[in-house]
Parts: structure tokens; C-alpha cells; sequence
């Protein structure tokens, strides 16, 4: 069942719900009763102003009214079914779906994104397996330890008449080595005990980082002003629950975090972002700071009063991201390539050029989100070695109306035609026109 | 005249058990445990047949191996590799390199025997 066929039920929906009669609303309107009945029976496409009309008149926001409450859960459908492209999903059925059965709907969304938790944990574990030279040292250490047991063990037991000399010598040797290989197996244990919360656990530093400041938010308080009340330290100790690396991350995050407070103080901020419409290149300028502190500064702004929701992006030369806020509307895949339309990507290309884009996600009521980028050099710069680069990208849940530059966030799931960017082909539909308004 | 086995390992009781049960069977057991200078201690000896370890303090049992098919004194010298890296991309490396036999810890010493005779008496 296509989306606008659902538009029509909701409005009935919500209409019997305020218990207003079909004439009535028809009325309010200015269309006929008999009109009204064919859109809320589906058998007409509704649109422009006699939406806009329905919708004010049954108090709802028009996009709820004709994206539906299920949107998200239709979008995370589609996700779905593109992780799992070979099982044929009927993805242009997935409204009708979502609409009819949205416990089960659910069901699939919620297995969907266990699955994919699963398999980043699998990815994960065989990059470390393959890749961590802690754990290639400490395997080799247990398998030679293992070798030299075994094979002293061997001769003890086939050797009848060994000198009593070599028996005792390589009965040391076993006993040493026991020892060492319950050594070197108790560390390998503990190496390989990951943290583990209800989210199942993080394996990254980047993945235990995001999961604490989703714990403890991105605005720290207790890191602001000129005598703040906790440091850095104080705060990671507290928090627990953090692997070496993961700790390291989160010092890291918070040191600069500590730095950028004290180079731009919380109240001027919040003050020059209020005077100039949260445009860092003019708060930069006016405060004199560079403009990857303002990016950052704005994304730690504390949630609420009169600032935009606003989200943060960082990622090394590479494009693996180093740092990510989400914010609705805003998504990057934290493993795997994202969409390269974001600035956050094309600013590695051109290094200390600011860039700022609107772009909005597939989704109709998805909001259109303001792009600010830079990518600058990391760490002192010498004539020896080549200089390391990281993007940071500030994402503005408020944008001009001015033509969006659409993205995504990886193209499986994009249903974006004829993208120049495009990698690889999407399962899903393209975007279907926009509605017909009635006569 | 015994055979002589020269032994490039680091692990000190795996030096010892291989050591016993090749000397026990005839074989003259020279051993090395340094990667830095055993490709010398090669050219200095040189022994009917290597049992080289591929991760050794100074320098790996791949580059040792590398030099020792390309000088014309030792690129004929069966060597049998030892490692605890099982993976395929290590055994493909080693036999790409010249390695005569590539044995994964933990072997078993009837294993060791088995291939070194193999290797020397054919």
C-alpha cells in the first residue's frame, strides 16, 4: 500500500479520535463531505493546501500527518531489509507493513539491529584477532610455552631409563613453564574480558568513548568555567567500566574539551551564538579562536534554551570517524564507509578550507541540517614527516531555505537516483513523487 | 659422522627438548638464538639442515630464510620452519620463500623427527 493511501487513514484516524464528524472537518476545509470520504478511504491523493488545511484543523504537524508516526519504523524497516538484501524483502511494501503490523515491525527492527550490533562485535573481535599485536605476542607466547610442555612432557613419558640428571632437569623445565603458561593465560583472559554493559559490549576505544558520553552527555559542567571542579582524571575515575584504550580516548576527548573551555568561556559562546544566529566562522572571529574550537564548543552547548540541536562529526584522513554526536536527522555508519557527499568528507580534500553545506537525509520528515567543516592538520608540522589530517564537521538542526544538497548514510540504503557518489546499487525504491492535491 | 641440525630458536626449553631428542637419535645439534647474526652462524657451521623459528629477538626466520636462498652457500640447505602463527598467509610466505617445511606449534616431537630425516636423507 503506497504512503499516500495511508495519509487518508490517519486523517480518519484522528479525526474520530477528536471526535469530529466528517462534514464537519469537510466544512472547516472548504472541501465536500464526499471528497473528505475519499481521501480518508484512500482513494484520493491529498496534498498541498488541503492538507495543510486538515492538518490544522485536527492540530497535528503536517508531516506526522503525511509521513505517519511509523516513519522512523518504516526507514528502520528498509534498513533492515538492506542488510539482508538476498532475502527479497518487499521494501516497497514496507509502509503497508509497518502500518498493519507494527509489532511485528517492530520485532524485525529490534532483531535487525541485534544482528548488526552482532556482527560489529564479530568485526570487531576478528580485527583485533588479526591486527592487535598485544594478542599476537601473547598467543605466541602461550603456544610456545605450550610446545615446550608438550614436547619435555613427551620425552618424559616415552623415554624409559632416562637419566635421572635430564629426568630432573626437564621435570624444572615442565614446572616453570606451567607456570608461565598459567601466567601468560590468566593476562590473554583478561586482555580478552571486554567491558560489557546491556548494550553488549565495545570493542573500540571510538565505540567505548561514544557510549560514555552517551552516558554522561557532551556538555561536562563540571569542566567549565575558570576553576572547574573536576578534572579530566577525576571524571574517567569515576566513571568506570573503561578499558585502557577506552580511557585514553576519553582523557584525550575530555582534555581538549577542558582546553576549548577555557579558550572560549561558556557564557561568551552561548552569548555569540545568540548574536550571530550560531554561525561559528562569525563567533571565530568575534572571539578570536579558531574555528574548530567554536564547531566543537557549539556541539557541547548544554541541551535546550535557545540554541539548535546541534551535532558533532570528527574523522581522521582516512575517514574512519574518531568522534560522533548524533542528532535526528544526522547519521554516519561508525564502521564502513558513509555517504562522501558530507562536507565532513570533502574538507579532507581541501585541508583548511572551511565548508558549509545544507543537506537533508532521505525521509520526508527528516529535518534539513546546516554543514560546517574544516579539516586541519593534527599535531606539530615538520619537513620530515607528512602531515597527518582530521576533518570536524558541526551539524545545525536549523537551516535557511535554500535548495538542501541531499546525502545519506551509506548506499545501501539510500534510495537517492542517479548519485555521482554512488558506490554500489540500493535495494531500496526510489523516492516517490510528491502528492497530487485534490480539486 | 653425525648429521648436523642447527637449531635457530628462542625458546629455551624448546631449544632443550628438540636438542634431547635429535641428539638421541644421532644427530649432531648445533644451537642459535639470536636472528640478528644466524644467518652467519649458518654460513660459519654450515649444517646439513635449519630449523628455523620465525619470530626471533632481532630478525625474523622470513628475512633469514630470504638470505639464505640467495647466497649461493646456503640456498640449497633444506630449512624447516617453526611457528606459532598457524595462518595460511605465514605458511604461503614461507614456502613462497624457499622453506623446505613449515611445522606449526605446538608439534609433537615425533613430528620434528619425522621431517628431519626426511629432509636430509630424503
Amino acid at each position: 500500500m503506497p504512503q499516500r493511501q495511508l495519509t487518508g487513514a490517519r486523517i480518519r484516524s484522528r479525526r474520530l479520535d477528536r471526535q469530529i464528524s466528517q462534514s464537519d472537518l469537510a466544512a472547516r476545509v472548504g472541501i465536500s463531505a464526499s471528497y473528505l470520504n475519499l481521501i480518508e478511504h484512500n482513494r484520493r491523493r491529498i496534498g498541498g493546501k488541503i492538507l495543510n488545511d486538515i492538518a490544522r484543523e485536527l492540530e497535528l504537524e503536517v508531516a506526522v500527518l503525511a509521513d505517519g508516526a511509523e516513519r522512523g519504523l518504516v526507514e528502520a524497516l528498509r534498513a533492515a531489509a538492506a542488510s539482508q538484501a538476498q532475502a527479497g524483502a518487499e521494501t516497497d511494501q514496507s509502509e503497508d507493513f509497518a502500518a498493519r503490523f507494527p509489532g511485528w515491525s517492530g520485532l524485525v527492527v529490534g532483531q535487525a539491529r541485534r544482528l548488526a550490533a552482532l556482527e560489529e562485535r564479530v568485526a570487531a573481535m576478528s580485527d583485533r584477532l588479526t591486527h592487535d599485536p598485544h594478542l599476537d605476542t601473547a598467543l605466541h607466547e602461550v603456544l610456545s610455552v605450550v610446545t615446550a610442555i608438550r614436547s619435555t612432557a613427551s620425552i618424559l613419558v616415552g623415554s624409559d631409563g632416562l637419566d635421572p640428571d635430564w629426568q630432573g632437569r626437564f621435570h624444572r623445565n615442565i614446572h616453570g613453564d606451567s607456570r608461565r603458561l598459567a601466567d601468560a593465560s590468566q593476562a590473554l583472559a583478561a586482555y580478552l574480558d571486554a567491558p560489557k554493559d546491556e548494550g553488549g559490549a565495545a570493542f573500540s576505544p571510538v565505540e567505548e568513548l561514544e557510549r560514555f558520553l552517551d552516558l554522561n552527555g557532551y556538555h561536562v559542567a563540571s569542566l567549565e568555567g575558570p576553576e572547574p571542579m573536576l578534572t579530566p582524571r577525576a571524571i574517567v575515575d569515576g566513571a568506570g567500566g573503561l578499558s585502557d584504550g577506552g580511557r585514553d580516548r576519553a582523557l584525550a576527548w575530555l582534555g581538549q574539551y577542558r582546553a576549548d573551555a577555557l579558550a572560549v568561556p561558556l557564557d561568551l559562546l552561548a552569548q555569540a551564538a545568540l548574536d550571530f544566529d550560531h554561525d561559528p566562522a562569525a563567533i571565530a572571529e568575534a572571539l578570536e579562536v579558531p574555528l574548530v574550537t567554536v564547531l566543537r564548543r557549539l556541539a557541547a552547548l548544554p541541551v535546550g534554551g535557545a540554541h539548535p540541536e546541534m551535532g558533532l562529526a570528527v574523522c581522521d584522513g582516512a575517514g574512519a570517524l574518531l568522534h560522533l554526536k548524533p542528532i535526528e536527522g544526522f547519521a554516519l555508519p561508525r564502521t564502513g564507509p558513509g555517504c562522501p557527499l558530507w562536507p565532513l568528507y570533502q574538507a579532507l580534500s581541501r585541508p583548511g578550507q572551511p565548508m558549509r553545506a545544507v543537506v537533508t537525509m532521505p525521509g520526508a520528515s527528516l529535518p534539513r541540517l546546516t554543514c560546517y567543516a574544516i579539516a586541519e592538520a593534527q599535531g606539530p608540522v615538520s619537513f620530515d614527516t607528512p602531515p597527518v589530517y582530521a576533518a570536524t564537521m558541526l551539524v545545525v538542526a536549523d537551516a535557511p531555505v535554500i535548495p538542501a544538497r541531499p546525502v545519506g548514510r551509506t548506499c545501501r540504503i539510500c534510495p537517492q537516483p542517479a548519485c555521482t557518489a554512488r558506490r554500489e546499487p540500493s535495494i531500496l525504491p526510489e523516492p516517490s513523487p510528491a502528492p497530487v492535491s485534490g480539486p | 659422522m653425525a648429521k648436523r641440525v642447527l637449531l635457530i630458536e628462542d625458546e629455551p626449553n624448546i631449544i632443550e627438548a628438540i636438542s634431547f631428542i635429535l641428539t638421541r637419535d644421532g644427530w649432531t645439534v648445533h644451537t642459535h638464538s639470536d636472528g640478528e647474526t644466524a644467518a652467519d652462524r649458518v654460513r660459519q657451521l654450515p649444517p646439513d639442515m635449519i630449523i628455523l623459528d620465525v619470530m626471533l629477538p632481532g630478525r625474523s626466520g622470513f628475512d633469514i630464510l630470504r638470505d639464505l636462498r640467495a647466497d649461493p652457500q646456503t640456498e640449497t640447505i633444506p630449512v624447516m620452519m617453526l611457528t606459532a602463527r598457524g595462518q595460511t598467509k605465514d605458511r604461503d610466505m614461507a614456502m613462497r620463500l624457499g622453506a623446505s617445511h613449515f611445522m606449526t606449534k605446538p608439534f609433537s616431537n615425533a613430528e620434528v623427527l619425522e621431517h628431519v630425516r626426511s629432509l636430509v636423507e630424503g
